[in-house]
């Protein structure tokens, strides 16, 4: 009862500038164990981010980024180190796996709309279960949520029947409507062409832009990261560690005119080397990636 | 202006997909216009002339003493039948009510039974654990080999036949189930989770509408199986129903009357699971869209 | 070993690895289902012994012979040549019907797949008999063959063929066209497409086909045995085996047979799985 009621007079102060949504990762290690091999997937792994920060995490495909965002959702348990949200301890030794919740919201690498509810039903989906909202008030809240994102059109659709950008704006909007402290993405736009890649950068900024939610994104899209984040931060491959941390300093609201600037072209410079080299190392090692 | 009205609405007319009635009629037209029908008619045709050549034209030896397709259909459609039996006749009416009264019965407790199980085997890593094997053990003694054991166990016609039926389709229905379960992405799991869902909403929400597909699936095959079952256990015990008239009509030499009872079982066997891929289209309109998008 | 795996692609830190037999002792579930299989024997043991529980007639398992019934007539019948016997004779059965099945079915299935006209013509025909249950056609089949032995392998043949046509006509239809368009790209005639993606592209729906078809095959000898009476002429199979027991009155060795079936369609679709196993090593990995 005391925490419903925490919430929901969060959710009314919710403030340009946020103040929640700290996330302090300190020497995390996660060594996996599947067919009696043990394979470390992230060493020693120590990053401190700031509430309403733009973190994106780079680095070749596989090398345990995921892991470490499965790690801050509650998916995997951690092997050693700490991870605390706004000096919560969410995870560490004592309690290896982190309890899932609302207050992290992923979006999903291959999508997780459920196909079986519209996306009306999708996005009143959360406030719904956790009994913030009744079903009618919770699809009202949808709806007005939908048509702030431009899609109050297709909201009574099933996912399967709007294109994979649509239903990924859906699935970010779905995540927003809990009013999380931190979003975390999953290379949202992996499978997408440049040209809609472009479209949803901008559609995701302009979510942000209202929210100022802590975003945690993981890519392998090096001018993504620039265009996206306000820190980029370059993971070696597997082991994940962090090999290097690039601050963005250009100033927001953002467009896609920014990627012809020299400013940006300068930031893709000097990140570049330190990717391609894990790049290589990724692509020789040539294991199969592990979720 | 009335020609500008007039343009205006056909290319509305074009604009807007036909629905309903329009698009059968839409889709009749089309495929008209290719070869498919009259080679399917042509098939038909071909299969039921050499049907009808082998047995009465020709009266090829063997073939000789199975009733061809124009004894059997006049028979069948006839007020007066030779036989005794037509579609205008009490005896066929009850067989035919008997065999799709127990298999409504017997389907119905298969799918109450079968879904909720397998539901929870798919759910619970635990009670699969325990109720798997039981199952798995249980599973490869063909049904016909529990016709003893059942008549002992039950008693009366009825129950007996009703038992083997059920459990037939029992097993087909928990094992697609759990399937289906096992199938669901865990991505769905997850994004649950994420969401703030408690155990019931996992279940209701995700486990359910997950499974849906492969439970529908198994249910077609399920409906197969229990009308096998239930011929044959007609056959071996029965009173009433088709099976029943099949071996009867065998004893007393009416083979008329037996492949009417065979064309019988196909049509009715048809058209129940012809009713069950209906009921799962119904449910699963999300993925009868979907799937209509891709061409399918 | 561990260094060279090390030096190999040193990001990746093999620390430690299990024994086999660890893994066995740890495998919960298998502990978990030989305890619930045990249980499973004892509550039938029990309840058929003790016929009567609190003053309550036990419903069922109480009229079935308890598992040591069942053994003890087991070990005697196993002595028996005529219980051989009838394994032989069902295996023959299964055997004969199985392999007709495969040997018209996936060329027919084949067919079907790969020429348009021929499906148009004869895929309806086929529709129209498929929902007839096959033993609906034992006494047609009695009234036709000569011989009982040729009925009941038409019946069986039955029961196989429509399963297998409908999974290797499934299967060659959901061949992705990118390999055939490669294949085609490469210079490839009909005959390579034919041998080299579609045959090898429908193998695992023909073996899905004849699992499930091996599966329907007992079934239907089973259930052909006992409705043809075993046949006097050809005489036994372990259907009538069951038929028999219970017209001497002896459930013991009716739950014999039973169990000897479910041993015998166990073992054949294992076979079938193993032969699978064999036929595509690229499904190996999974």
């Amino acid at each position: 009862m005391a925490v419903k009621k925490k919430k929901t007079s969060r959710q009314k102060a919710s403030p340009a500038v946020r103040e929640r949504g700290t996330i302090s990762i300190r020497n995390v290690t996660k060594i996996y164990d599947p067919e009696g091999v043990n394979v470390m997937a992230v060493d020693n792994c120590s990053l401190e981010i700031e509430a309403g920060e733009v973190c994106m995490i780079v680095g070749p495909s596989g090398c345990g980024k995921t892991t470490l965002l499965n790690v801050i959702a509650g998916f995997h348990s951690l092997t050693s180190g700490e991870i605390y949200l706004d000096d919560e301890l969410l995870c560490g030794p004592d309690k290896p796996l982190a309890n899932q919740g609302a207050d992290r919201m992923v979006v999903f690498q291959n999508g997780a709309l459920f196909p079986w509810k519209s996306l009306l039903d999708n996005v009143a989906y959360g406030p719904m279960v956790q009994g913030i909202l009744s079903k009618s008030d919770a699809r009202d809240k949808a709806r007005d949520m939908l048509a702030e994102a431009g899609m109050i059109d297709v909201a009574d659709k099933f996912p399967g029947e709007v294109s994979s950008g649509m239903a990924r704006r859906a699935e970010i909007v779905r995540a927003l409507i809990n009013d999380p402290k931190v979003l975390l993405l999953d290379e949202p736009y992996r499978a997408m062409d440049a040209l809609t890649k472009s479209i949803m950068h901008e559609a995701l900024l302009a979510m942000y832009d209202r929210t100022k939610v802590t975003i945690f994104f993981i890519t392998h899209d090096l001018e993504e990261a620039i265009f996206l984040g306000d820190r980029v931060v370059v993971m070696t491959t597997r082991p994940a560690r962090t090999k290097k941390i690039v601050s963005v300093k250009i100033p927001r609201p953002r467009d896609y005119k920014l990627l012809s600037s020299e400013q940006f072209r300068l930031l893709v410079e000097e990140t570049k080397d330190a990717v391609h080299e894990e790049a290589i190392k990724a692509f020789e090692a040539g294991e199969r990636e592990l979720a | 202006m009335s020609d500008q009205a007039i343009s205006d609405a056909e290319t509305s007319l074009a604009r807007t997909p036909p629905k309903g009635f329009a698009l059968a009629w839409y889709r009749l037209k089309k495929s008209l216009a290719t070869p498919t029908p009259y080679m399917m008619l042509f098939g038909i045709i071909l299969w039921l002339g050499t049907y009808y050549l082998l047995t009465e034209g020709w009266k090829v030896p063997r073939f000789e003493k199975i009733p061809g397709p124009l004894e059997v259909m006049t028979e069948f459609f006839s007020f007066d039948p030779i036989w005794g039996t037509s579609l205008f006749t009490e005896d066929f009416r009850i067989n035919v009510y008997v065999s799709v009264r127990r298999i409504v019965i017997a389907f119905s407790l298969a799918t109450g039974l079968g879904v909720p199980l397998g539901l929870f085997m798919g759910w619970s890593r635990i009670f699969k654990d325990y109720a798997f094997p039981i199952l798995e053990t249980l599973r490869p003694i063909p049904i016909l080999a529990w016709v003893p054991l059942a008549i002992i166990m039950f008693s009366g016609f009825e129950t007996p036949i009703l038992f083997l039926a059920t459990l037939a389709s029992f097993f087909v229905t928990t094992l697609n189930t759990m399937l289906g379960v096992e199938s669901i992405d865990e991505s769905y799991f997850r994004a649950a989770g994420c969401l703030g869902s408690k155990k019931h909403h996992v279940f209701w929400h995700v486990v359910v509408p997950g499974a849906m597909p492969f439970i529908f699936t198994g249910l077609q095959i399920s409906i197969g199986v229990a009308w096998f079952s239930l011929v044959a256990a007609e056959m071996i015990s029965g009173d009433y129903g088709l099976g029943y008239m099949i071996m009867d009509s065998y004893m007393v030499n009416k083979y008329v009357s037996m492949v009417m009872a065979m064309i019988s079982l196909g049509f009715v066997g048809w058209a129940t699971s012809a009713m069950v891929r209906w009921g799962g289209n119904q449910m699963m309109q999300w993925r009868v869209k979907a799937l209509a998008l891709e061409g399918r | 070993m561990t260094d060279a795996i090390q030096s190999a692609h040193d990001t990746t830190i093999v620390v430690a690895k299990r024994s086999k037999l660890r893994k066995l002792a740890d495998n919960k579930t298998l502990w978990r289902g030989i305890a619930s299989i045990i249980l499973f024997i004892l509550f039938w043991e029990v309840s058929s012994q003790s016929k009567v529980w609190f003053g309550i007639q036990v419903p069922f398992i109480g009229k079935v012979p308890p598992p040591s019934a069942v053994l003890e007539n087991w070990v005697e019948v196993v002595q028996r040549p005529g219980y051989w016997q009838s394994w032989y004779l069902s295996f023959m059965r299964v055997f004969f019907g199985f392999i007709v099945a495969m040997i018209v079915g996936i060329p027919f299935g084949m067919a079907l797949a790969v020429n348009r006209y021929f499906r148009d013509i004869f895929f309806p025909p086929f529709e129209v008999l498929r929902p007839i249950p096959p033993l609906a056609w034992v006494p047609a089949s009695i009234i036709f063959w000569p011989t009982t032995e040729l009925s009941i392998a038409f019946v069986t043949f039955l029961g196989a063929f429509f399963t297998i046509v409908i999974n290797v006509l499934g299967g060659a239809r959901t061949i992705d066209v990118q390999y055939l368009r490669a294949a085609q790209s490469m210079g490839a005639s009909q005959w390579d497409l034919f041998r080299r993606i579609i045959l090898p592209g429908t193998l695992p729906s023909i073996f899905t086909g004849a699992a499930v078809g091996m599966g329907i095959t007992w079934e239907v000898v089973v259930a052909a045995e006992m409705i043809s009476g075993g046949g006097q002429q050809s005489g036994g199979g372990l259907g009538f085996f069951i038929w028999s027991s219970y017209m001497g009155g002896s459930l013991a060795q009716v739950v014999v047979g039973m169990i000897s079936i479910g041993i015998a369609g166990y073992f054949s679709s294992s076979m079938i799985r193993y032969i699978g196993y064999l036929f595509m090593p690229w499904r190996r990995i999974f």
